[in-house]
């Protein structure tokens, strides 16, 4: 199928791109596209609006910090993937973008897009939680600081409102012992279940609406996963004991 | 923008998918459309010199930026791609509806990587489908093209 029509706009700068967002009814931000393209192309989103952030410069920066590694709106999955930088200051990180899809869509993907399309089973919104990291929202009325404890609402939601462009993510850099560790049908696909260490911090994705924090002894508790076609719910329980296991075990 | 060299207008309907504009628009059927979500990478192009998927990106968003397509590797008569080559000597096809996509990703695999393990060969082609071939011929196929472009 094809995209429903849209009205596109293509802002040339942040203010640009938040005023546009501020006065449109129903807008999208455009980033990567490897989340809203097919989306659109299913036509199970119809904005009436898209605002595609591709033609902002300047926008792609990742730079060091107050002590961590701060990933602009525009840096690809792929240059996350290559940096010096990332790889030094926060290597989990790196390890974790290589579990996101095949490069081919990482050339194109987003961090901030993966952080804000906020899918319960994706690796790095985990990841930032785990290390309880930040994004920076921009709109026309200012910046703010969400936590990522504060940031993912529900399968697919975060708490930023509507007009909010994440300018950027920011991630603590990790020291001591650490691992990203998922299961998944084929290379490349989203996991049926998988666990973040950061030293004592423990992390859960693919096992409830959005990624949840665990403890080590007892890492199942409270979890209702759903069961589909893939993966029942035990064996989505039974995945997570093993892998946490697994990431304690080095 | 530019497709193989040669500048095309951008579609006036900001809906037109890139894959749709090279194929229809410009009429070049070399890139495939298989799922249009970015799963079986039969629509795989080069965008500024890396491999991108055409179904997920909208064809206006290519103004002022250089695409290939397969037909953009060898012209006409000359010698075929170093990658196309390899496909061709090792039988890394059989229908070749997935050729393409497959192709112009290992372009981009051996770009980023000239000497890829077989592990890392693997891991490059795990993006693309095949419903005939298998996979082995296709992993000589990546390994003779790497061969083929020392
Ligand atoms: C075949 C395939 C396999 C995949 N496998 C995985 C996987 O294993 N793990 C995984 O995590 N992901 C996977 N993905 C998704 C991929 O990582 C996407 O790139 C990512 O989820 C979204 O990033 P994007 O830049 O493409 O965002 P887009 O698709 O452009 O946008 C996604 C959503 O986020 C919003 N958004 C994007 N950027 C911003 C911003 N700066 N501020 C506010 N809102 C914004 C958009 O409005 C939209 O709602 C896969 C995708 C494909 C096609
Ligand atoms: S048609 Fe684009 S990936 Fe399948
Ligand atoms: S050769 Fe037929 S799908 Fe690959």
């Amino acid at each position: 199928m094809k995209p429903a029509q849209f009205e596109y706009h293509a802002p040339a700068n942040v203010v640009e791109a938040c005023s546009l967002l501020a006065s449109l009814e129903d807008a999208k931000v455009l980033a990567g596209g490897q989340s809203l393209v097919p989306l659109l192309n299913f036509r199970l989103a119809r904005p009436a609006h898209l605002v595609d952030i591709n033609r902002i410069s300047g926008l792609d920066r990742i730079y060091e910090r107050d002590g961590g590694v701060a990933v602009q709106a525009l840096a690809r999955q792929a240059a996350v993937e290559d940096s010096e930088l990332v790889a030094r200051a926060c290597p989990l990180l790196r390890d974790a973008v290589r579990l996101v899809a095949h490069r081919v869509i990482r050339n194109r993907g987003t961090l901030c897009g993966s952080i804000a399309h906020a899918d319960p089973a994706s690796e790095l919104p985990a990841v930032l939680l785990a290390l309880g990291g930040h994004v920076v929202a921009r709109s026309a009325r200012g910046r703010r600081t969400i936590g990522a404890d504060e940031l993912f609402s529900g399968v697919f939601e975060t708490s930023l409102a509507p007009d909010e462009l994440v300018e950027e993510t920011w991630f603590p850099a990790v020291s001591g012992e650490h691992a990203i560790l998922e299961e998944s049908r084929r290379h490349g696909d989203f996991a049926l279940a998988g666990v973040v260490r950061a030293g004592d911090r423990l992390a859960l994705f693919g096992v409830a609406g959005t990624p949840v924090m665990a403890e080590r002894g007892d890492p199942t508790r409270g979890l209702q996963p759903s069961g589909d076609l893939e993966a029942t719910a035990e064996f989505r329980l039974h995945l997570v004991r093993v892998l946490t296991e697994q990431a304690f075990a080095a | 923008m530019n497709v193989n060299g040669v500048d095309h207008p951008a579609p006036t309907d900001p809906r037109r998918l890139l894959s749709d504009h090279i194929r229809h628009d410009i009429g070049l059927t070399g890139t495939h459309v298989g799922c249009e979500h970015g799963v079986c990478g039969c629509c795989t192009v080069l965008f500024d010199g890396a491999p991108v998927r055409s179904c997920l990106m909208l064809a206006i968003q290519a103004e002022g930026h250089q695409v290939t397509t397969i037909e953009g590797l060898a012209p006409d008569g000359a010698p075929l791609h170093p990658v196309q080559q390899a496909f061709h000597e090792t039988h890394g096809l059989q229908c070749g509806f997935c050729t393409p996509g497959f192709v112009m990703s290992v372009v981009g695999l051996l770009k980023q990587n000239p000497d890829p393990t077989p592990e890392e060969i693997d891991e490059g082609i795990s993006g693309n489908l095949c419903r005939c071939t298998g996979y082995a011929s296709i992993r000589r196929a990546v390994l003779r093209a790497a061969e083929l472009s020392r």
